[in-house]
């Protein structure tokens, strides 16, 4: 037991390893509990954490923004598509090429977040969030422009394998699903984690807090910087490619500026400065809009009129209310919070 | 830690039997519990829709599902169908097909819907397809005129309710071939199966156009495009365009003096929503041809209109009275006569199997063409065109079909007499 122990203390591997595969079996237990339904809410929060742990990363460890990070999520989503629908045209299918294309949908996005990443390492604040806001606008229009490849804002199908035929017939789709979203996410967790606990991570957090200094004990910040942006680009670009396999649909209105700013929100508001904040961020992407529905839909009974106007709009007032409340009351966000209740029941404990 | 250590080795133990346990139950290889119908009860069928509420898309549209929905009460407060009673429930997706799908699922998933009606949009709906397919919902009466629709192969489950793009685009180039006959004619439509489809059907009529522009709903300007058109010298031009940028070109055009002859798709030449859009702008109406299925909702000596107009005053009083609510109460009336036709015993593949029957009959100039083969709408149009601050019908209801060849003809069989309404 002690050598197992001191093996687990000294392998920062070995210890993300074995937390991940804890993660992961009870989160296949949940997805065995959940209804379709859950189980398809609890896909689209892996596929959003992908990117929400990516733009911790960026955001949160190496104190660069980014508005741009929904069109990164877009190439992620439109490569996979164009890939599951060029290979099923060749009659490549069957589950063994999913993996592929999200592998081509990770490999462009990180291509196009190299090149962001030249162009914002030369740029401090607002004049960064100009350019990464200029890209959430350019790509959805890209999509208008390149009609012919893109289909316009009708936005192309995915072609989509059904779950393996191993499972039985009246397996849920959603269950499927969900385990496939999972997977990324705890792999994107897992890497993601790895590097932020080692050298890089220590890199990225000199950047952050001085530049001069950094670069006077000789960290290459530039580098730093753009391969910052790679790494959190990769986190888009895969949990873009999953948003597509679950929607079974591409379409530039799923990726726009709002997107992005939702993204930026929900890490600030789950905390920036960690990876399990990423994780209330991308429950609340998902949890939030549900919650402005219900919202809405019970003011239908009282006052269909104000109910029709508020549907659709509410989510954005309920999202910026919240971003509100959390920055004057949790600075630090959901996981600050959590962090500070959790130190206050350990000091109150008898110590052992 | 050693503690921690093996109270972790325990759980993961336990999680481990539980997981053997929960394989053995085996849910992939047994149908899901119960052979009841989806939404239905024995008092109850719930129905769901998507619409844009909200977004470039709503104007006009957004009047649809309420109106749909007031029908239904008319008919509840009447003892429903069969005894059971019709919940509508209407989701907004903003005309964005992201948001379609989050809604259809929470509408199939977990508000079980018995089917979905008159789902709105044809790149919203699209993106849909599979997913109502795979879980065997009923799709019934899709508002667009997309040939999407039409394939019982591939969507068994799936039918329109519009005339298709094309049949329209072909309808009304034969009347721009007639009455404004070797004028120069031009194009405009929305980038997606909607502007294609239309841009289809004129074509097969009148051969290549002379100018074709396009626009996308997100992009409100579309100065550029007509601009260009106005520079082709276009002195006829057919609109495949929703209601705002029906609105939004007419204005458009006229600022720039640019006045030709307007022939608007059905889906957005409702006189008064857009004359609610255009404000002091609506005399630039004057003249715009159009086509419809379905009564004038200004013209109360209509039989079908006097009964929708009733059950509105009671049922949907504080909205206003127009194509788009003339439309919703049809949508309701046509499926109410689907659920009637099924009887008693609800269930998915006999309402399907009723829809291919046919045989309905109700406000539509035009019959409807479904059949085994056929899931498309109605077959034809009856043209419109706005006077003096009211659009009226003119001439005879045409039909026809997709392929670029068969002849545009007419339909001589009258609508027959709407059911009395009692109002309690």
């Amino acid at each position: 037991m002690t050598r197992l122990r001191a093996l687990l203390g000294a392998s920062t591997l070995l210890r993300h390893l074995v937390l991940t595969a804890l993660a992961g079996f009870a989160l296949y237990l949940l997805t065995l509990e959940l209804d379709p339904f859950r189980n398809f809410q609890l896909a689209t929060v892996a596929a959003y954490l992908c990117a929400t742990a990516g733009l911790t990363v960026l955001t949160g460890l190496s104190g660069q923004l980014s508005l741009g990070h929904g069109a990164l999520m877009a190439v992620g989503a439109y490569t996979v598509a164009l890939c599951q629908n060029a290979l099923a045209e060749h009659d490549v299918t069957g589950n063994g090429v999913l993996p592929l294309s999200l592998l081509a949908g990770v490999l462009v996005t990180m291509a196009a977040g190299a090149v962001i990443g030249l162009a914002a390492a030369r740029l401090r604040g607002p004049y960064l969030a100009g350019v990464t806001l200029a890209v959430a606008v350019a790509v959805p229009a890209a999509t208008v422009t390149f009609a012919e490849l893109f289909n316009s804002e009708q936005g192309l199908g995915v072609y989509v394998e059904p779950p393996p035929p191993a499972l039985g017939p009246y397996f849920p789709n959603e269950r499927w699903q969900a385990w496939l979203a999972l997977l990324g996410a705890l792999l994107t967790m897992l890497l993601l984690a790895n590097l932020t606990r080692g050298r890089f991570g220590r890199t990225l957090r000199a950047v952050r807090d001085d530049e001069v200094a950094a670069r006077l004990s000789g960290i290459d910040v530039a580098r730093a910087q753009v391969l910052a942006f790679v790494v959190s680009a990769a986190g888009a670009g895969l949990g873009g490619g999953l948003l597509a396999v679950l929607a079974q649909s591409v379409s530039p209105g799923a990726f726009s500026l709002t997107l992005s700013l939702f993204l930026l929100m929900a890490v600030v508001i789950g905390g920036l400065g960690s990876l399990a904040g990423a994780v209330w961020g991308a429950l609340l992407l998902v949890a939030l809009p549900d919650l402005a529905h219900e919202l809405s839909s019970g003011l239908v009974a009282s006052s269909p009129g104000a109910a029709q106007r508020l549907e659709g709009n509410l989510p954005l007032a309920v999202f910026g209310l919240t971003l509100i409340v959390v920055m004057i009351a949790l600075p630090d966000g959901v996981q600050g919070l959590l962090r500070r209740l959790s130190g206050r029941a350990r000091r109150r404990l008898p110590s052992r | 830690m050693n503690r921690l250590m093996r109270r972790t080795l325990a759980l993961a133990t336990a999680a481990a039997l539980l997981t053997a346990a929960a394989a053995c139950s085996d849910d992939g290889q047994t149908p899901p519990a119960g052979a009841e119908v989806p939404g239905v009860t024995a008092t109850e069928i719930v129905v769901g829709t998507h619409m844009p509420l909200t977004g470039p898309a709503s104007a006009g549209y957004s009047e649809i599902a309420p109106a749909s929905k007031a029908y239904f009460d008319y008919v509840n407060a009447n003892g429903g169908v069969n005894g059971r009673k019709i919940t509508y429930k209407v989701m907004d997706d903003g005309y964005n097909p992201a948001n379609t799908q989050t809604v259809v699922r929470q509408l199939v998933l977990q508000d079980k819907v018995f089917a979905v009606l008159n789902g709105l949009g044809t790149p919203t709906h699209s993106g849909v397809l599979d997913f109502l397919k795979t879980n065997r919902v009923p799709d019934l009466f899709v508002a667009s005129g997309s040939r999407n629709w039409n394939q019982p192969d591939k969507y068994p489950g799936t039918f329109g309710f519009n005339t298709d793009y094309t049949v329209e685009g072909k309808i009304l180039a034969t009347h721009v071939k007639t009455a404004f006959a070797g004028k120069k004619t031009c194009f405009f439509g929305q980038d997606d199966d909607f502007g294609r489809d239309s841009l289809v059907g004129v074509e097969a009529v009148l051969g290549a156009v002379a100018a074709k522009e396009k626009y996308v709903v997100t992009n409100q300007n579309v100065a550029p495009q007509l601009g260009a058109l106005k520079a082709a010298g276009c002195e006829v031009v057919v609109l495949a365009t929703v209601p705002g940028f029906t609105a939004l070109s007419i204005g458009t055009a006229a600022r720039i003096g640019f006045k030709p002859q307007w022939v608007v798709s059905n889906v957005g030449s409702d006189y008064q929503t857009l004359a609610k859009l255009l404000g002091d702008g609506k005399v630039l109406l004057e003249g715009a041809v159009g086509a419809s299925n379905l009564p004038s909702p200004l013209d109360l000596d209509d039989p079908w209109t006097a009964m929708f107009k009733k059950i509105h005053d009671k049922y949907n009083g504080s909205a206003p009275f127009n194509g788009n609510t003339v439309y919703g109460m049809s949508v309701a009336y046509t499926f109410v006569q689907a659920l009637q036709a099924v009887g008693k015993d609800l269930t998915r593949e006999g309402l399907l199997a009723a829809v291919e029957k046919n045989g309905f009959t109700g406000p539509g100039y035009a019959p409807f063409r479904y059949s085994k083969t056929d899931h498309s709408g109605y077959a034809g149009y009856r043209l419109t065109k706005i006077e003096a601050a009211t659009q009226l019908f003119f001439g005879p209801v045409y039909t026809t079909d997709d392929t670029p060849t068969t002849p545009v003809t007419e339909y001589p069989t009258p609508r027959p007499q709407p059911p009395a309404v009692t109002l309690s």
